[in-house]
C-alpha cells in the first residue's frame, strides 16, 4: 500500500501540490483526473521520488520512502512523450530494468518474450525504436514498465501523443494487463471519460488539491462539490444560480421546479445547481421535467449525436442529445430537464446532494 | 505522367543561378582556365594539358603539406570534439549561470582569425609574451620560433581556444533539446551516469555532432591565417600547411598553372573527406535518423 500523508510540494512561491493525503491499495488502478497543471505530475513525481516532498511523509507498505531516491524504490514510470533508448533494439530496450537488476539471461529472455506478446511487438524486437511508429514506441515503453515488475507503476498520460484508434486500443488492453500484475498502477488523465472507461478508482484534482477520491463511478455520480464535478464533465457541467424557497427550485431567468423529494431537507436560500449535457433533452423524459427556452449558440455533430451549444438568461449550457439535429443559430427551442438528475451545490461549492446519497443513487439508476 | 512543362518556371530560378555562377561556377572556372595553361606576364597562354596536375602529384612538397594537414586536422578533430562534448555537458541548463556561460563561450567565436593569430603570436612570445615568459621562469625551453615541435603546440592550442566554443555550442543546443522525461527514466531505471551518457546524450546529440565535426574538420583542413600569422609556415616548412604553400607559389613564385592544378586538387580532397565524414558518421547510427 502506498500511503501520502500531507504531502505538500512549494516550489519558490508556487504551491505545486498542496497537503495530499491518499491511500492506494495494491492490485488496484488509481486515475488522476484534472485539467492540464492541476498537479498530477508533480504528484507523479513525488511518489517517484523525482521530487522532495517540502512537507509530509510517503510510506510504501508500511516504510517511509520519502527521502528514497527513485531507482532504490520498486516503481515504473511510463510517460506521456515516447521514451525508449535510441540506439538499443526493442528488445534490449525491454531488457534494459532486468539488465540493470542483474537478472539472468533466461529469466529475462522469458520475461521480454512475454511482454512483447503482451504488447504485440514480437515481429519487433530487433528494429530501434525510432523505426517504429508512435504506437508501437509507446508499447515498447509500457513493455520496459511491465517486465520490471514494479510494486508501483506510475503511467503520466501514456496515451496523450497517440492517435485516436491506438488510444482506444491500448486504453482497452491496459486495465486487463495490469489486472494481473497485483501492482498499484497510477494513471494520470485530463479526460473524464478516460478515467470512467479505466474504472478503478480516482482522485480528481484541482490547482494541487485532491478534491476526492473513491471509486471511479461514484466519483462521477456523487461529486463532493463543484470543483470535483465539473472536472470529471467533459463537456463541462452545466450549471445556474438557483433559489430554494418552500417546495420550489427558483431558477434564474424565470422557471421553477418542485423540489425533488430527496432534496426536501436543505434549507431555504442560495444554491448553484449543475446537470451534465446529456440530462438535457428534447423531449419530456417524465412529468416533473420542466420545460425550458434556450437560444441556440452553435451546433457540432458527431454522427451519432448533436452538441447543441444554448444560451438561457446568462448561462452557457452544452446538450448532448441522440442523433443529428440541425438546430439555426439563434433559433428559441424548447428543452427539458428532469429536476431528479440535478445536483446542488451551497454557495461554498458543497454538494448537498451526498446528503442522501442513496436517494440520488436511486434517482440516477432510475432514469438512467 | 504527363506534364505540362512551364518554361516560364525558368525566368523564377534565373536570378539564383546568376548568383551562383558569379559567386562560384565562373571563379572556379577561371582556376580550371589556368590550370590547363602555362600563363605568362602579358596575357600570353600556352595550353599545357594536365602538365601542372602532374607536377603537383609529383612533387614531395604537395605531399608533405598534405600529410601536415592531415595529421593537424586529426590532432584539431581529437582534442576539440571530446573537450566540447565534455564542456557542454557540464554546463548549467538553467539559471543565470547558462547566459554566462553562452556568452563565454561564443567570446573566441566573434574574433577575427588574423586578430587570434596576432594575440598567440604575443601570447606565446619568451620575452613579452605571458604563456612564453611564465614557461620559460619554468625553466621550459618554448620558443615557437625555433622549435617545430612547440610551433606546432602554438598552433593547435591556438585553434582549439578559437573553436572549441563551437562544438560545445552545437552540442550544448543538441542537450538541450532532450526531453527531462528521459532523464527521469533512466533515473528509475537506476542507469549509470555513464549509461545516461552512452545511451541517451550521445545518440540524441549525433546529428550535431556530426555537423560539429564536418565544420571542424574542413575549417581545420583549410587553415590559413593563423599559422601564417604566428609562424609563417616556420621554422622550416614544419608548419607549412598546404593553403600557405598554395599562396607561396601563387603569389610568391606567381605559377599560376601549378597553383590552380593545385587547388583543384585540395578541392577534391576536402570535398571527397566531407563526403567520407557524412557517410560514416550517418550509418553510424542507422536506423536513428527519423
Amino acid at each position: 500500500m502506498l500511503e501520502l500523508d500531507g504531502i505538500t510540494r512549494v516550489v519558490g512561491a508556487h504551491i505545486h501540490i498542496s497537503d495530499v493525503s491518499l491511500k492506494l491499495e495494491r492490485g488496484t488502478l488509481n486515475v488522476l483526473l484534472g485539467p492540464t497543471l492541476s498537479g498530477k505530475t508533480s504528484l507523479m513525481r513525488l511518489m517517484a521520488g523525482l521530487d522532495k516532498p517540502t512537507h509530509g511523509r510517503l510510506t510504501f507498505d508500511g516504510v517511509d520512502v520519502t527521502g528514497v531516491p527513485p531507482q532504490k524504490r520498486d516503481i515504473a514510470m511510463v510517460f506521456q512523450q515516447f521514451i525508449n533508448y535510441p540506439t538499443m533494439t526493442v528488445y534490449e530496450n525491454i531488457a534494459s530494468p532486468m539488465r540493470v537488476a542483474g537478472a539472468d539471461r533466461k529469466t529475462i529472455d522469458d520475461a521480454v518474450q512475454n511482454a512483447a506478446e503482451l504488447m504485440k511487438l514480437t515481429p519487433y524486437l530487433q528494429r530501434t525504436p525510432l523505426n517504429l511508429s508512435g504506437g508501437q514506441q509507446q508499447r515498447c515503453a509500457l513493455a520496459r514498465a511491465i517486465v520490471k515488475n514494479a510494486g508501483l507503476v506510475l503511467l503520466d498520460e501514456p496515451l496523450a501523443n497517440l492517435d485516436y484508434k491506438l488510444r482506444e486500443e491500448l486504453r482497452a488492453e491496459l486495465p486487463r494487463i495490469f489486472a494481473e500484475a497485483g501492482t498499484i498502477f497510477v494513471y494520470a488523465t485530463t479526460e473524464p471519460s478516460e478515467a470512467l472507461l479505466l474504472g478503478g478508482n480516482t482522485a480528481t484534482l484541482s490547482e494541487g488539491r485532491i478534491t476526492q477520491f473513491g471509486k471511479t463511478i461514484d466519483v462521477f455520480r456523487q461529486p463532493r462539490d463543484l470543483i470535483t464535478a465539473q472536472t470529471f464533465s467533459d463537456p463541462p457541467l452545466n450549471t445556474i444560480a438557483m433559489r430554494k424557497m418552500g417546495t420550489s427550485f427558483q431558477i434564474e431567468g424565470g422557471f421553477d421546479f418542485t423540489v425533488p423529494p430527496h432534496f426536501g431537507s436543505i434549507a431555504d436560500g442560495a444554491y448553484v445547481i449543475g446537470f451534465q449535457p446529456h440530462h438535457l433533452s428534447l423531449t419530456r423524459a417524465s412529468a416533473p421535467s420542466a420545460a425550458i427556452k434556450a437560444t441556440v449558440t452553435a451546433m457540432e455533430i458527431t454522427g451519432s449525436e448533436s452538441f447543441v451549444h444554448l444560451r438561457y438568461a446568462d448561462a452557457r449550457w452544452v446538450m448532448l442529445t441522440p442523433g443529428v439535429h440541425d438546430f439555426d443559430v439563434d433559433a428559441q427551442i424548447e428543452v427539458f430537464l428532469d429536476p431528479q438528475l440535478l445536483l446542488v451545490f451551497d454557495s461554498q461549492g458543497r454538494s448537498v446532494t451526498n446528503a442522501h446519497p442513496s436517494a440520488a443513487q436511486e434517482a440516477l439508476h432510475g432514469t438512467n | 505522367m504527363d506534364r505540362n512543362w512551364n518554361n516560364k518556371a525558368w525566368f523564377l530560378v534565373l536570378p539564383m543561378l546568376v548568383l551562383v555562377a558569379f559567386s562560384a561556377i565562373i571563379p572556379l572556372m577561371t582556376v580550371v582556365n589556368y590550370s590547363v595553361q602555362d600563363t605568362f606576364g602579358n596575357n600570353q597562354f600556352f595550353w599545357a594539358g594536365l602538365e601542372w596536375f602532374e607536377e603537383v602529384l609529383h612533387s614531395n612538397r604537395f605531399w608533405q603539406a598534405l600529410g601536415r594537414n592531415l595529421i593537424f586536422s586529426g590532432i584539431i578533430l581529437a582534442i576539440e570534439v571530446p573537450l566540447g562534448i565534455l564542456i557542454a555537458l557540464n554546463m548549467p541548463k538553467k539559471g543565470v549561470g547558462v547566459a554566462v556561460c553562452l556568452v563565454l563561450m561564443s567570446l573566441p567565436l566573434l574574433i577575427p582569425w588574423n586578430v587570434v593569430g596576432t594575440i598567440w603570436q604575443v601570447f606565446g612570445r619568451v620575452d613579452i609574451g605571458l604563456l612564453g615568459y611564465a614557461l620559460a621562469s619554468l625553466g621550459i625551453d618554448y620558443n615557437y620560433v625555433q622549435d617545430p615541435f612547440d610551433a606546432w603546440v602554438t598552433v593547435v592550442l591556438m585553434d582549439v581556444w578559437h573553436w572549441t566554443s563551437l562544438v560545445v555550442l552545437l552540442c550544448y543546443a543538441g542537450l538541450v533539446s532532450i526531453p527531462d522525461a528521459y532523464y527521469q527514466a533512466a533515473k528509475i531505471d537506476g542507469a549509470s551516469r555513464w549509461s545516461v551518457f552512452r545511451f541517451i546524450q550521445l545518440p540524441k546529440m549525433q546529428r550535431v555532432l556530426l555537423i560539429a565535426v564536418l565544420l571542424r574538420f574542413m575549417d581545420s583542413f583549410m587553415i590559413y591565417t593563423e599559422p601564417f600569422v604566428v609562424t609563417g609556415g616556420g621554422p622550416g616548412n614544419s608548419t607549412t600547411f598546404l593553403s600557405i604553400d598554395l599562396v607561396k607559389i601563387a603569389i610568391g613564385q606567381f605559377d599560376l598553372g601549378p597553383a590552380a592544378a593545385m587547388s583543384l586538387i585540395y578541392f577534391l580532397i576536402v570535398l571527397l573527406m566531407s563526403w567520407v565524414f557524412y557517410t560514416v558518421m550517418t550509418n553510424l547510427g542507422q536506423g536513428d535518423q527519423r
